[in-house]
Order: C-alpha cells, then structure tokens, then sequence
C-alpha cells in the first residue's frame, strides 16, 4: 500500500513577534529577505531526500505554493536542479488554493500507487496585508515528503481519504492583487464546518477506523472559526488535536498542514493513526497508518528542533522591507546584474547542485569545478564531488557595509569545508555579533536577489542549526 | 624563467599629471587632453614626435578612440589596455617594450579615469553576463580581511593593529597635505581616522583610497635618445608584471596575510634591476595602499620589512616622508586619490619629480633609485605589477 516514505519540514530562522506588529501573542516565522518558497521548498526536500530507503528512486517531483517565486517558469525544476535529482523526473507545480498541498500529497500518493516515487514539496511565503489577520497569523515554512508504493516501505500508509470541493467566495486574490481577501468568517465557518464534518466522516469509512482510533488529528484551513463546531460532532477529543503551531510559526499556507503532519510523524509511533484535514475552497481529509520503519525515517531536524532554532527580534519595518510592502532607500550602489541564461545553464551543476570536482590526479577539490586543477594543474581530469553537505567552517571572515543586501551589513567569509575546498561565500542567519573564525557552518540553498524579474539563486552559508 | 629585463634601455623623458579628485566640470577627455599637453610639453615634443600612445582605463572609454578622438591624433596606433587597478602601469609597461623592440622611437603611455560620473559609492564595474554565483563581495570587505589575519598570525593585538592603520592612513594624509595635485590636501587627525564610519571589518572610511577623476601620461624613448628631449631624463631598471593563478580563493593554506603575486613580481624586478637587498638600495616607493592593511602587508612582499615586522617599522616611521624609506610620498592612493587607470602613471609621476628633483615640500634627499607598486584584485586572486626607476 502506498504512503509516505520519507518527510522533511523546514521553518525559517527569523520570527516577527506579534507584538511587534501589535497584533497578539507568539510569533509568527519570516522567510529571510533571502529566501522564496522555491528556497524554503529546497531545504524542506533535502531533509526528506537525505538518507532514502533502497529501491526508493524519485522520478515525479511536485512543488505546491500559493506564492511560487514565479508564475511562469517551472519552479519545481529549481527544485530538481538543487536537489540533484534526475533531470528523467516529471515535474509539476501545483497551487491556486492554500488546499494545494495536501492535495499534492494526496495526489503523489496517486502517482506512487501507480508505481511512482514521488518528492511533493508544499512550501510558503504568507505576506498579509499589514494590520491584517493573514499578516500576524501567517508563517512561512517548507514540508517535503517523499511517496512510495510497491517495492518501498513506507513509514505511514494512507489507509483511507475523502474530498469535498465547494464553490465559495473564502479567501481570493487575483492577478495584481498584493494581498489576499477573505470574506466575513462567519460566513466561512457556516459554510465550511458541516463540509468538514461529512468529509471527515467519508474519511474514516474509507480507513474502516473510528475517531476514537485516531491518536493525532491535523486540522488546517484558512478560517480558524471552522474548527469550534467539529470536534463534538466528528467524536473528536480535545486532546486528539495536535498543536497548529499558531503561536509560533503561524499559518504557512499550503506548507502548513504538511509542517504539523511532520510535527505529529516526528512524535509517532507505529501503529499510530494520524488523520490531516485541510479546509480551503472544500475540505481534504487523508488518514495516515505509521508503519515500523517510523524510527529509521525520521528527518535530521524535527519541527520543533527548526521551531527552536532562531532568532525573534525581527523588526516590523525590516519585516516589511523583506517582502517589498515598504518601499525603502536603496544602498548608493548599482542595481544587481540579472543573471544570464546560458552562463546559469552552463553552471547548472554548480549553481543549483552545488557539486565541486576533485582531481583525479592529486585529489584536490575545486570549488566551484575547474577545468584545470588549482593545485596540480592536470587538465580536464576530475570527478563531482558533492558539497551540499560538506561539513565546512569560517576561515576568516569579513561584515561588508557597502555590498548591496537588503540586510545590511553582508557577512563574506573565507569558508573551508572539511572535505578540501575553499569558497569565498555569504553568511545568512546569522548575527553579525555573534560570528568567529573556527565556527561550524552548513550550506543553504538561497535566493540571492531578483534583477529583471529574475530569480538569482545560489548557496550561502549558515551557522548549524 | 623570469623576464629578462630591460634594464637602463629605456628612459621617461617627460610626464604629465592632472589633479585628481571630483572633477564635477572636465570628461575624461578634457583630464586626458590635459595630462598629454602637460607631458608633451615636459618632453618639449610636438605630437608630429609621438609614434605610438598606450591608453589605460578600466572602464572610462573602450579602443583607442578614447585617446586619439579628443586630442585628435593623426592616424596612429593608439592601443587600450586594461589589467584591473594595475592599468596605468599595464600602459608604461607595455609602451617601454615597444621602444625597447626598436618598433617606434618615441611613444606615450596614458591613463585615465573617470569614477565620479557614476553617483555610487566606491567602485563600480560592468561584468560579462555571468551565472549570478559570484560572492559579491566589495573591495574593502576583500582587503579587510588582511588586517585580522595578520594581526592574529604575528599576535598584533587589535587595538595596536588600529593603531598600525591608522598610522598609514595618517602618513599618507601628511604627504598628501604636501602636494596640490592630490585629491585631499589636509592632514587628518588621529581621533578622525580611528573614528571613521566602518566600512568593512575593521576599515572605516579613512582607511579606503579616495574615489576620484584624472589623468597621467609619461613620454617614453630609448635611453641613447633621453637626452634629445630632457636633460634630466629617468631610467627604467625593472617592469615585471604578474597575474596569478587565483590559488588563496580556492586553497585553504592561503592565510590572507600576504599577496604571493606581489612577492613574485617583486622578486623578478629586483633581478632585472640588479637589487639585493630592497630594504636598503630602494630608496623611496609608491606602493598600492588602496586600503591601510594593504599597504602594511606590501612592505614585506616587496622586502622592505621582514615578515612580521611591517608593522612596527610603519609605527617607528621607517615609511613616512622623513623617514629611511619613504612609502607614498605624494599621498599615495589613500590621499592623492585612485582614478585607477591613472594611478600607476601617478605613481611613476612621483618618481619623476624626487629623481628630478622636483617634489618641492616633499623632496626626499638625494634619492637614487624608486620603486612603484600596482596591483588589482583582491587578496589571493591579483595581479601585481612592480617597476625600478632611477637616474
């Protein structure tokens, strides 16, 4: 039976308290002025991808998001590029609707029973429009599940599923809106409670479980009021219901119900029934059966090990700056060059992949690959060798007040990987206060600025976290 | 293998030097007509006389069109050249072999920039079309790092290391002071220095080389000719060139503490001139302090100081004007300001007028033989150039 094979989640380092924003309690987590869904969505599959089972090979590689970096132009191969699948996989963006990524889930589960393995990454940037409930109760965040059927032994089967699709003016944002609308939610509610409810129940039927089976429900949808009626008419308990991450990441669209799915995988046991309904433009329901091989699945980082790492005294104005609501004084520096074309294709490998070489003849590694080795001079003689991974360090390092960034100032460091190799490259996530020669690093896949309408994505790196 | 050299054959028998700094009112084409007029007229020249010009400027004009358009030179060649920071010196060095060659008799070599058109801050730079993967790094973050490295590999503590930068800066500004062609002409006290705007690691604005306009040319002959044109002609001893293989970007064992394309260049130009010990026979030197750590990591790549000891010999004033070496005597890039493909003619301007004679406040007594330093790029990725002049 088909089912998810691996997960990964990703949430961004930065948070914006709600007080900042003066709009309630906890925090609400902020992709980086250098980060998109597309990069979010990277870091997300690379936790999923990291350590897959035998005869598990991705060939379909889907990318949900209600903010994709571009609206034409496949981002999901952005995502096949950096995570160095295969460039025989079929892709797919998926989005329209919040619902898109359990959706996406549901249908790679589809793919996989056809004998696919697919990588689905849901992934998020929720800008709202300031003072608005969707800017302090949004979150940006990434999941990433990898889908198996036949052949793969997968951590938790889908045993049952039921869908709903309604017709109905919620949440809408057309073409050269900035921000999303959402109708009165009492509206919503009224609408969307008894769907829920009956599409929950189809649910159940099709897993032959009852509620009181479940040990974990997800529940995720853009109105919060759809949730008070259900419980006591589905036979939920209270206690069921995992934790939204409401106070801490805030509603990552698409991404979220696969974010509090990996949060509830990360506490599973096998034999766990997990069932995840999402409430947007109707209502998806799947039910989840973890399996024995959950131990061996899990993820390097946990949800709640990405929630803790961090960094909350994002200021509201800086915030704003990030995602181009404030228009701000630029740095007396020229604009960015858009990359170009044929030079991003010709470095593909580099750019995206992050793979090195390493001569064959002295075994030196060459960041980025060289033709000619830098210490041997042999020509044309090298392997690939990967370097997404690589365990690396700061050499020395520099803060750049002049360098263009829209987070001054920008931190250059000499950068060593423990492999061999050597890069001169930007720290992201980090606070220019707190940084020194020796620390430990790891690389992330960034967007390093737009020029043109083009997306310049390429790696920095980041202290551990 | 090294260059063979052409020492002793080849003489500059006349120079020209606009000020520089931000000329609101003159193109690059008036500062160009402005330094050739003056040098054809140290020379005592018509243009009739000139066979060939050398042009360098990064990016303030592309072809000789640059040159010949607005001094309207009579069809002859007239080749641009660039090699980042070190254009100027690319012009002399390149104008020299042709005279050396016996290809032409009297030639030109030119430099000129024009950095204040751009309203930025800094330098700016038109790259090819590239893949979007470069560090983006400025150049005082690249040359910040050398401070820090050097510091922690010769257990400078930071505030001493301060003090050291703040002391080039200082010198430099003095000189500056003593020259009205430099773009700034006051001495800057102590306290503004340490006390300036960071700009990258420890760098403030004062210890970064002025953004600025100008122009330099020098006349260049035979030495069996020098005299037809000036009495007082100067001579070419050494002209090495390096551009490196990029090593300290990609490999771990480069310690930002040294820039191995000057040593080599260094190295090549004292064989060709003859010079054993550079710490005692170089009497005086322009060097490349486009920010304070370079200009102290330069003293022990060219061998005026050992390693290690750079930085009391600068705190001691072996390097100020007075001093028994004297490095930057015009003010140097920090003072009399960086119009890049101008500045390594500027530098050999300097060399022109103390050989001569002729450096007024700023005369050095009796020097015999001048070093000029030129380098582009950033620590572990450069090119260096470095000439020996004298009479």
């Amino acid at each position: 039976m088909s089912g998810i094979v691996r997960y990964g989640s990703y949430v961004p380092f930065n948070r914006i308290q709600r007080s900042a924003i003066g709009a309630g309690r906890g925090e609400r987590a902020a992709a980086s002025y250098d980060e998109d869904s597309a990069s979010m969505a990277v870091e997300a599959s690379r936790e999923a991808l990291r350590e897959l089972p035998e005869g598990a090979a991705v060939d379909t590689v889907a990318f949900a998001s209600t903010s994709a970096p571009y609206s034409e132009k496949l981002n999901a191969a952005t995502l096949q590029a950096a995570t160095n699948l295969p460039k025989s996989v079929t892709a797919l963006d998926l989005g329209g609707s919040t619902r898109s990524g359990l959706s996406a889930l549901l249908a790679g589960i589809d793919m996989a029973s056809a004998g696919r393995t697919v990588l689905v990454a849901a992934s998020d940037v929720v800008v709202g429009a300031p003072s608005g409930p969707r800017e302090s109760g949004g979150g940006d965040a990434a999941a990433a599940f990898v889908l198996g059927g036949n052949g793969t032994e997968p951590i938790a089967r889908l045993i049952g599923r039921a869908s709903c699709t309604e017709e109905v003016l919620d949440v809408w944002k057309s073409p050269g809106m900035p921000f999303a609308k959402q109708w009165e939610e009492r509206f919503g509610a009224d609408v969307y409670t008894p769907l829920l409810v009956e599409t929950f129940g189809r649910a159940l039927a099709d897993a032959g479980v009852s509620a009181s089976d479940l040990s974990r429900v997800v529940l995720d949808g853009t109105n919060a009021r759809v949730f008070r009626g259900f419980p006591r008419p589905a036979g939920i308990a209270p206690e069921q219901i995992l934790d939204g991450l409401a106070g801490t990441v805030g509603r990552a669209g698409s991404a979220h119900a696969g974010l509090v799915l990996a949060s509830a995988l990360d506490g599973a046991s096998a034999g766990d029934r997990i069932a995840v309904a999402v409430v947007a433009d109707g209502v998806d329901v799947a039910v989840f059966e973890v399996t024995d091989a959950i131990d061996a699945g899990r993820p390097k980082h946990s949800v709640a090990s990405w929630v803790e790492s961090k960094r909350n005294d994002l200021a509201y104005t800086t915030y704003l700056k990030w995602r181009e609501v404030l228009p701000f004084e630029p740095p007396r520096r020229p604009d960015p060059d858009r990359p170009a074309a044929p030079p991003m294709q010709r470095a593909e490998r580099w750019k995206f992949g992050f793979l090195g070489s390493r001569c064959n003849r002295c075994g030196n590694t060459n960041l980025p690959p060289q033709r000619v080795c830098v210490v041997c001079q042999a020509v044309d003689d090298s392997t690939v060798e990967p370097y997404a991974d690589g365990e690396c360090r700061i050499s020395t390092y520099t803060l750049d007040r002049l360098a263009y960034s829209l987070q001054p100032p920008v931190i250059g460091a000499v950068v060593d990987f423990d492999k061999g190799g050597r890069m001169l490259c930007q720290l992201t996530d980090v606070d220019p206060d707190n940084v020194g020669i020796g620390d430990e690093l790891e690389m992330t896949f960034r967007r390093l600025y737009t020029a043109g309408g083009v997306h310049n994505y390429f790696w920095k790196a980041r202290p551990k976290r | 293998m090294a260059s063979k050299g052409i020492c002793d054959r080849v003489a500059i028998v006349g120079m020209g030097c606009t000020k520089f700094g931000e000329h609101w009112n003159r193109s690059a084409s008036d500062l160009l007509v402005d330094a050739v007029q003056e040098a054809y007229g140290s020379a005592g020249i018509e243009p009739d006389n000139v066979d060939a010009y050398w042009l360098g400027t990064t990016g303030s004009g592309i072809s000789g069109l640059t040159l010949s358009e607005p001094l309207k030179i009579q069809y002859k060649p007239v080749t641009r050249l660039e090699n980042m920071c070190a254009t100027g010196s690319e012009a002399i060095r390149n104008a020299a072999y042709a005279v050396a060659s016996g290809a032409y008799d009297l030639v030109m070599a030119v430099g000129v920039e024009k950095l204040k058109d751009s309203g930025f801050s800094g330098l700016t730079g038109s790259a090819p079309p590239g893949d979007g993967t470069e560090s983006g790094m400025t150049a005082p973050a690249n040359f910040s790092l050398l401070a820090p490295a050097y510091a922690e590999k010769y257990g400078v503590d930071l505030e001493t290391m301060r003090d050291v930068l703040t002391k080039i800066a200082y010198k430099n500004h003095y000189n500056g002071a003593r020259n009205e062609k430099a773009q700034f002409q006051r001495e800057v006290p102590i306290e503004k220095i340490n006390a300036s705007p960071k700009v990258a690691g420890m760098l403030g604005i004062m210890d970064c080389s002025g953004v600025s306009d100008g122009s330099a040319a020098a006349v260049i002959c035979r030495a069996e000719d020098a005299h037809k044109y000036n009495d007082n002609p100067i001579f070419i001893k050494a002209l090495s060139f390096v551009a490196g293989p990029s090593e300290g970007a990609k490999r771990q064992d480069y310690d930002f503490t040294t820039f191995p394309e000057v040593v080599e260049s260094a190295r090549d130009a004292y064989v060709q001139a003859g010079i054993e010990d550079p710490r005692e026979q170089i009497s005086m030197a322009e060097v490349h302090d486009c920010f304070t750590p370079t200009e102290l990591v330069l003293m022990e790549d060219l061998g005026f100081s050992p390693r290690g000891q750079a930085w009391k010999d600068t705190m001691d004033g072996r390097f100020d004007l007075d001093g028994d070496q004297p490095v930057n005597p015009d003010g140097g890039l920090k003072s009399f300001g960086h119009p890049i493909g101008a500045s390594g003619l500027r530098m050999m301007y300097e060399m022109w007028l103390q050989l001569r004679g002729e450096a007024g406040e700023r005369q050095i007594a009796d020097p015999k033989v001048g070093l000029t330093h030129n380098l582009g790029g950033a620590p572990g990725r450069c090119v260096s150039f470095v000439s020996v002049v004298g009479l």
